[in-house]
């Protein structure tokens, strides 16, 4: 079948159609014919979304990303690169890089450490260990704008109840709402709260795939509980920790309804990551060809993620 | 570190995993209690110290005041329905998709196959300008084909039905086309029946995905019965002076006690989904 010179009745022949001679081109190009059909009316209208909201967007963006235009503006003027040159000598892009690295490194550094411990916990013959894996993921589910809402109570600095739980420990309760360097420690906290529940989920679903007899026979050889787990179950997990770092970085650099809900950014630009950029110069201030050069800056940082994981999908696929 | 040890960490009582483990449950539920608890208090008890754990009543006053200020029945039903169709709607061209590149023998297969995948490798902050931009122009500006649209093809999905449509034996397809089914039939009469636990698994999580989603649906629509229940949360925080947090928290109760309603109610099948993306990519 991995010929070189495929004859040209060589599908005829595998679809085991062997009819006589004449008939058979007619046929077969009916056949095709039939079958593009069939493939086009069932993959049609999903191939065809695909590329008027996916695909003509992505191309479009480039281009916009080169011009100076206003959102809802009829006028545009091409401007080359200038966007890009813009957003790099902008006096605020070196603190929206900052933000944006802190906010990326806490939350999936962060939800990685803590997905992990919790998972361990989770995975231990604990009773109630069912009801508390349910409770801990709950929040995944729960809409980023409510989870904002209700935390950003939880931390009103005089009448939430963490400033209650830090009074009580003889802790007065950092400025939230107002210095910047704290409010970003809040959203990170609110993000890692809603989206650990996930990670711990994915590792524990590969702690169960952890063999027990290699457990045991770690522990016959002597060694610790701590010990065993760096040197046993942590490679074991190598695969698992893969995808959720990556999975967990893209979903990271995209988090857009938390910070909405708890601080629009503020206050001065403290929780404005590049995301959040996007969305405010592109429809806040309808700057959308800057807006447009940053996403484009956003998407290649994205994109290279991406590959490297679908590179890593592929390969357990094939061999998983 | 010797064999003598091993035996007498045995029965190594699991009271510090009991503890952490309420710990990790406290800090999980304490904030929905208090805002549960909140909802329930006038700006009296809110707004004292030391701070009021127990509201003086149960009474909905809250619960009235957020459903009147705002528009709450609109956004249920907007939600509700952007969730069905636009759930409903993705599911059904994944697997009509992934029929197709499994099932329908045409050339360059792969070539739609990775069209599909690929589309994987664009985030949504990149098609949001040229996007918003398109349905403007076309009008679709506060419609619900302007909130569904956009998003309503199935990358990941059909990826994940493909990867189980694969695994589906051949025979029983075979078996079909001779008792001379069509591939609509092949497909809803025989490959779907047999991939109900992936559907399940796969719906429920775009049912969830669905429900909260914030970005679009914020761009989209500004008319306040357009908007879904996310979008429309938000207009309780336009508040003078001090914000009530008492009608806030109703609004967010409202808005989360539905999904915590399903995601326990349903919580196997949806953990199951969320296993299934990431075990298969």
């Amino acid at each position: 079948m991995a010929t070189a010179t495929t004859p040209p009745d060589a599908s005829a022949r595998r679809a085991g159609t062997h009819r006589e001679p004449g008939s058979r081109p007619r046929s077969r190009r009916r056949n095709q014919l039939r079958n593009w059909l069939i493939f086009a009316v069932l993959a049609g209208p999903n191939i065809a979304l695909l590329v008027v909201f996916t695909y003509r967007p992505l191309l479009q963006s480039f281009f916009l990303s080169t011009l100076q235009w206003n959102l809802g503006s009829p006028s545009a003027v091409p401007v080359g690169l200038a966007n890009y040159a813009d957003f790099f000598a902008a006096p605020g892009t070196p603190r929206l890089l900052a933000v944006t690295a802190i906010f990326t490194l806490a939350t999936v550094g962060g939800g990685m450490v803590l997905g992990l411990l919790l998972a361990v916990l989770l995975n231990r013959k604990l009773r109630f260990r069912g009801a508390a894996r349910t409770i801990v993921v709950a929040p995944y589910v729960l809409s980023g704008v409510a989870v904002g809402l209700l935390w950003l109570f939880v931390f009103d600095p005089n009448f939430g109840v963490l400033s209650a739980l830090l009074g009580g420990l003889g802790i007065a309760s950092p400025a939230w709402y107002t210095d910047p360097q704290w409010a970003l420690v809040m959203v990170i906290i609110v993000y890692l709260w809603k989206n650990v529940g996930y990670v711990a989920l994915i590792y524990l679903a590969g702690l169960q795939a952890v063999p027990r007899d290699l457990l045991e026979a770690a522990s016959l050889d002597g060694a610790s509980p701590v010990r065993s787990f760096v040197s046993v179950v942590l490679p074991l997990l190598g695969p698992t920790t893969f995808f959720l770092g990556i999975t967990t970085l893209l979903t990271s650099l995209q988090s857009f309804d938390i910070i909405r809900a708890m601080t629009d950014g503020g206050p001065l630009e403290g929780t404005t990551t590049m995301m959040y950029a996007i969305y405010r110069e592109g429809f806040a201030n309808g700057r959308a060809g800057y807006s447009s050069a940053i996403a484009t800056i956003l998407f290649l940082v994205l994109f290279v993620i991406t590959l490297a994981q679908l590179r890593f999908v592929e390969r357990k696929v094939h061999y998983a | 570190m010797t064999v003598e040890h091993a035996p007498a960490r045995r029965p190594r009582p699991a009271v510090g995993g009991y503890l952490t483990m309420a710990f990790a449950v406290a800090v999980m539920i304490l904030p929905l209690v208090w805002m549960a608890l909140a909802s329930f208090k006038g700006l009296d008890e809110l707004y004292q110290l030391p701070i009021q754990w127990l509201p003086d009543s149960l009474a909905a006053t809250n619960y009235v005041t957020a459903t009147q200020t705002v528009p709450f029945g609109s956004f249920f039903v907007n939600s509700a329905i952007v969730t069905a169709v636009g759930a409903g709607l993705k599911m059904t061209l994944g697997l009509m998709t992934a029929y197709a590149l499994v099932f329908v023998d045409i050339p360059f297969r792969r070539f739609f196959f990775y069209v599909v995948v690929c589309a994987l490798l664009v985030p949504q902050q990149i098609v949001l300008i040229p996007n918003y931009a398109l349905v403007a122009q076309l009008g679709w500006l506060n419609t619900y084909q302007g909130l569904i649209l956009p998003g309503l093809a199935s990358a990941f999905g059909t990826f994940l039905f493909r990867q189980h449509f694969l695994t589906l034996p051949r025979s029983i397809l075979e078996a079909a086309q001779i008792d001379g089914a069509g591939h609509w039939r092949r497909l809803w009469g025989f490959v779907v029946p047999l991939s109900g636990p992936t559907i399940a698994a796969v719906g429920l999580v775009s049912i969830v995905t669905e429900w909260n989603d914030y970005l679009w649906p914020l761009l989209v629509i500004d008319r306040p019965e357009m908007m879904t229940l996310p979008v429309g949360l938000t207009l309780l925080m336009n508040f003078d002076g001090v914000p009530d947090w008492g009608v806030i928290m109703a609004g967010t109760v409202l808005v989360t006690v539905p999904v915590l309603a399903v995601f326990f109610l349903l919580q196997r099948r949806i953990v199951d989904g969320l296993v299934t993306g990431a075990v298969t990519g």
